[in-house]
């Protein structure tokens, strides 16, 4: 579903040991202000490779991660269609997290590493997922507004300068446009129903407003590694401008479900021509960040569960694999096929 | 619920609606069990996969019940027939509403009634009810690939670690009394293969068993002799497990009767 710009220490872009290595790099930049594509076999300055590494990962792993609050609801989805739809997105997610650790691998890390790391605590993912699914507005809400916001964010994405992360995007993006489109009608159906699925609507657009927000990062005074990214053309634009223009378009989307913004201070700029909100709660970001959000815990124990106990078919299969590896053709598939 | 008119293939329109029920409910029951797994699976290939079979099943319930809706004319749609009837009115085998288990008790359930289905479908395709052929040759389609995949991972479990083997014949073997409603013909299967509405039962039966049988062999699997369990789902008598599988399933309908989602 998304990257959140997590910028960490622990990849600081270094400076070039050698003289050599600064033509490299000056070159390397060159290519990237002429729009050239840098693709997997291109030589790369470290920073640039581990600057992607980190970011695809996080990006793979919101998208396993983001798979469990929706799929909280499939058994519970209130309409047969509503059910399939569901299931459909949440395999959706899955496949972005398929392409995105595939294009991660390009850069010389697998996916089991990937995944261990996740595993470990010691790799992030999106925030927004550590919060709770408690209604089935809720489905609805992550829809319209973390699909909605996961777009703005991907879009520039599929420009950014590593193809194989800008090609996976644009496929990304198709998807999560409809996802987003999906959550809004349910919204939609949800406000003009009954008082009592309107108050659910309002309740889910309640909860997950602010930590929508929350999504694009910290604001750009904040954020360590924009300029960098952007010279890199990793990232397009800055946090801030990105979240403006999630707020803008919006906002008129609530007012036309009769929805009200959660916010007091919400009011239209007439000068810049922008929706202006209050003030956002950056220490309840860093508290969910730092593990303490409410679902932390069992989003990631959810994970390792899931892991843990699917050991030992990874094992059953890879044992069989190995017995029937001198015969043509995998044995079960092949069997299964002639059968 | 009232009888409904007697159809055009002489059928009494309640027969008639109980056995597309039938079909319908398995498949639905077994999907929404298979959508427990989204997200939790062994492998994100598998996660993806449980998916797809869900998504398969869930749509042949859906035309299905929406047949069955038609065929009892009145009125109910699909979703009304799902997520409004009780368990004893619904007439899956009792076999798809039991528990995940582990990923052995996943795999046997759903390659029992694959192969069922696989087999079942196939003889429907052939069905005097020209709207149930139809139905049944879209999902023929689909219980090949269902069957790829359970039969895959059977043999692959079975044939794996020392590990797996024991949890797929430990599954296999608690299973196993659930099979003897999928071969075992009652009044309601017979009258309706009299008219050629669906197969006979013991055609079915003899082709399940040998592909069933092929591929515990190639699983190295035992098969465990047959026990006698007279009381199946398909009669709407069920295990107590689908009882907190709809309750789950129909808590939104149920708690706010009549709103539209």
């Amino acid at each position: 579903m998304y990257t959140q710009a997590l910028d960490s220490p622990g990849a600081e872009p270094r400076s070039p040991a050698s003289a050599g290595e600064a033509e490299r790099e000056r070159r390397f930049q060159e290519r990237i202000d002429r729009d050239e594509k840098i693709e997997p076999k291109d030589w790369m300055p470290e920073g640039y490779r581990q600057t992607l590494i980190r970011q695809i990962a996080q990006h793979a792993h919101s998208e396993i991660v983001g798979m469990l609050p929706e799929g909280n609801w499939i058994t519970r989805a209130p309409t047969l269609r509503r059910k399939l739809v569901l299931i459909a997105k949440v395999q959706d997610e899955g496949g972005h997290g398929m392409y995105l650790y595939s294009a991660a691998e390009t850069l010389g890390v697998s996916r089991g590493e990937l995944i261990e790391q996740l595993l470990a605590g010691r790799a992030k993912y999106s925030s927004i997922f550590n919060y709770p699914t408690l209604t089935w507005a809720d489905i609805g809400a992550i829809g319209w507004l973390v699909d909605g916001a996961a777009i703005m964010n991907q879009i520039p994405l599929c420009r950014c300068s590593y193809g194989p992360y800008a090609r996976a995007m644009v496929r990304i993006c198709k998807e999560e446009s409809f996802h987003q489109r999906q959550g809004y009608e349910i919204m939609l159906t949800l406000a003009r129903g009954t008082p009592a699925q309107r108050e659910m609507a309002q309740d889910a657009l309640n909860r997950w407003w602010w930590p929508s927000l929350m999504m694009f990062g910290p604001s750009d005074a904040e954020s360590v590694h924009t300029a960098q990214s952007m010279r890199w053309k990793i990232k397009r634009f800055s946090n801030d401008e990105l979240r403006q223009r999630f707020i803008d378009v919006t906002v008129p989307q609530a007012q036309f479900l009769d929805l009200a913004v959660p916010d007091p201070a919400l009011r239209w700029d007439e000068a810049s021509q922008h929706f202006i909100t209050g003030p956002i709660d950056w220490s309840e970001f860093q508290t969910v960040l730092k593990g303490h959000g409410p679902c932390n815990r069992e989003r990631l124990g959810a994970r390792r569960a899931a892991h843990d106990a699917g050991r030992w078919v990874r094992e059953a299969a890879a044992a069989y694999a190995d017995k029937h590896r001198d015969r043509t053709g995998g044995g079960a598939e092949r069997y299964a096929q002639a059968v | 619920m009232s009888a409904a008119a007697e159809s055009a293939l002489g059928a009494s329109g309640e027969d008639h609606f109980r056995y597309v029920l039938r079909l319908a409910d398995t498949s639905l029951v077994l999907g929404q069990r298979l959508s427990e797994w989204v997200g939790h699976a062994p492998a994100l290939e598998e996660d993806l996969a449980l998916g797809n079979i869900a998504l398969d099943l869930i749509g042949q319930a859906r035309l299905l019940l929406s047949y069955a809706g038609r065929i009892e004319g009145r009125g109910r749609e699909e979703d009304q027939l799902a997520f409004l009837r009780d368990a004893p009115e619904f007439y899956n085998v009792a076999l798809a509403e039991q528990p995940n288990g582990d990923f052995a008790a996943t795999i046997v359930r759903q390659a029992l009634i694959d192969a069922w289905q696989l087999e079942l479908y196939h003889s429907l395709t052939a069905s005097a009810d020209e709207p149930l052929a139809e139905i049944a040759a879209k999902a023929l389609k689909e219980c090949r690939y269902h069957w790829r995949f359970s039969c895959g991972w059977l043999v692959r479990l079975g044939d794996g670690t020392p590990e797996s083997h024991v949890r797929a014949q430990e599954a296999l073997d608690a299973l196993w009394r659930f099979t003897e409603e999928l071969i075992t013909p009652d009044a309601l299967d017979v009258r309706m293969a009299s008219l050629a509405i669906a197969p006979p039962l013991a055609a079915v039966h003899g082709r399940w068993e040998a592909r069933i049988a092929a591929a515990l062999k190639e699983a190295t699997l035992r098969q465990p002799a047959s026990q006698h369990y007279p009381w199946h789902g398909k009669s709407g008598v069920h295990t107590e497990h689908l009882g907190h599988l709809l309750g789950e399933m129909q808590h939104l309908q149920r708690t706010y009767p009549g709103a539209t989602w």
